[in-house]
């Protein structure tokens, strides 16, 4: 290691907060957008992501990290301390692009709470493909448009909605921007 | 305050927390186990509720604290007092500007908005837990959503006292799958948590657990089509300010059975007579 790590949240405890409220504002409304004080997180994570895993990971959260995320390995082990690629079940993943829902822990049906929840870096959360939502934390059926995620998104959703209470959560996270699809969520294509 | 973090818990107790919250969010009406810690005031002061609000508070919070619809009870005073020392936020007792709402076994008259969130302090989140006295069993029956004995129970008390005879903590189910504990509120309440605009979070300290309702979402009362849950109170108006939609409180004045009732809720009784409702009695100490 040669190059020098960014620095992580300016405020550590009001960034987290603030951050946290934002998450957990996206997941209790689902599809809500939300922009958050980021960090400087390291090349290829956008800020949003950055923040969300400074503010809920810790050494108690195994964490699964795309191998195109490699650059910021150093960044997230030193800032947060959570073991990284362990053979523990992943209780966070950092992904760019959607992993296989089916080799994370998606929970039992006495512990639905020990599923993993991914967090997904996208290229956009004001353009893209337009889908809908339904389910709690919803009044209405809400619009949500996110560019990066798979042609077959709403089909592989659907299979993990299915599974309720069981089931993998998403945060979605591009640039300064983030959002949360929780499992109780159903999604169709707008 | 000096020697403590922000809002009194460590930073790492808090993300422990923080993750439970997000799982519950997502399951709603779903017990999440968390690492309970000990807190400066004993089990069933509303150690569970803390931590919780602890865990969301930031500095632009405004936090109303409620023990049975009061702001001014031992419990509310301490705890609205322990956040303005530990967290330096603004408190308040009216429930229109708090944007976050700590409460005991009461939910506000007024009704909540999308921008605020309530924190239950919860003795016991087990729904179950009078039936089947074991966690092993009473988890497999959450996992089968199998809720035959609470049905068994309700329909023993209409056998038995020709109705549901359940006035507080009255089971809910949450979104059509997990049966709920409300905390022991008023039955009366039961109908605000339905399609509530604002986040409930559940907050259990001694037993470890949290639990969570999405705003918007439905929460049903358990009853039967022949015996309509019902939302039972005092047949009186309000003493004090005249209300007759409001949870009352019965309080005895004298030793000839004399009887006053007045709201639950003081915020919105203190509203009321200041908007110039003013009830039976309320004359009376309006004269002295």
């Amino acid at each position: 290691m040669t190059s020098t790590l960014s620095p992580g949240f300016a405020d550590p405890v009001t960034d987290a907060q603030s951050c946290f409220r934002a998450v957990l504002d996206a997941m209790a409304r689902p599809g809500r957008v939300h922009t958050v004080r980021g960090v400087s997180a390291p090349m290829p994570l956008c800020e949003a992501a950055g923040a969300v895993l400074l503010t809920l990971a810790d050494h108690e959260t195994p964490l699964r990290l795309d191998p195109d995320a490699a650059p910021a390995r150093a960044w997230i082990a030193f800032h947060t301390g959570a073991p990284i690629e362990t053979d523990a079940p992943a209780m966070f993943a950092m992904a760019l692009s959607l992993p296989d829902l089916d080799t994370l822990p998606n929970g039992t049906d006495e512990m639905p709470e020990t599923s993993a929840t991914v967090i997904l870096q996208v290229a956009s959360l004001t353009a893209g493909q337009r889908f809908v939502l339904e389910g709690p934390g919803l009044r209405e059926p809400k619009v949500l448009t996110v560019a990066g995620l798979p042609p077959d998104f709403v089909a592989i959703w659907q299979r993990n909605h299915a599974l309720f209470p069981r089931g993998i959560d998403l945060i979605l996270c591009a640039r300064n921007k983030l959002t949360a699809l929780p499992r109780s969520v159903s999604i169709k294509e707008a | 305050m000096k020697g403590y973090n922000f809002a009194y818990l460590d930073e790492q107790t808090k993300r422990m927390i923080r993750r439970g919250l997000l799982k519950a969010v997502a399951i709603p009406g779903h017990q999440v186990p968390f690492g309970s810690r000990e807190m400066p005031l004993p089990y069933g002061w509303g150690t569970g509720g803390i931590q919780v609000t602890a865990s969301i508070l930031g500095g632009g919070d405004v936090l109303k604290v409620i023990d049975q619809g009061a702001d001014d009870t031992t419990n509310a005073v301490s705890i609205r007092r322990f956040f303005a020392r530990t967290a330096g936020v603004r408190t308040t007792t009216a429930t229109a500007e708090a944007t976050v709402i700590q409460t005991r076994h009461r939910i506000p008259e007024k009704q909540l908005r999308d921008d605020q969130i309530i924190v239950y302090q919860v003795p016991q989140p087990e729904p179950l837990f009078r039936l089947e006295p074991s966690r092993v069993e009473t988890k497999r029956m959450h996992g089968l959503a199998d809720y035959g004995l609470m049905h068994v129970k309700l329909y023993e008390d209409i056998s038995r006292f020709g109705q549901i005879s359940i006035s507080y903590d009255y089971p809910v189910m949450v979104n059509e799958r997990y049966l709920m504990s409300p905390s022991p509120i008023p039955a009366f309440d039961n109908p605000k948590m339905d399609m509530m605009p604002a986040l409930q979070l559940f907050g259990a300290g001694r037993e470890k657990r949290i639990y969570a309702i999405p705003p918007w979402t439905r929460v049903k009362s358990l009853d039967f089509d022949d015996h309509p849950f019902r939302a039972i109170n005092a047949p009186h108006p309000c003493g004090l300010c005249g209300a007759t939609d409001s949870y009352l409180d019965e309080v005895v004045t004298d030793d000839r059975g004399g009887r006053l009732f007045v709201c639950s809720d003081t915020d919105h009784c203190g509203e009321r007579r200041a908007a110039g409702h003013i009830g039976a009695d309320g004359f009376q100490e309006a004269a002295e």
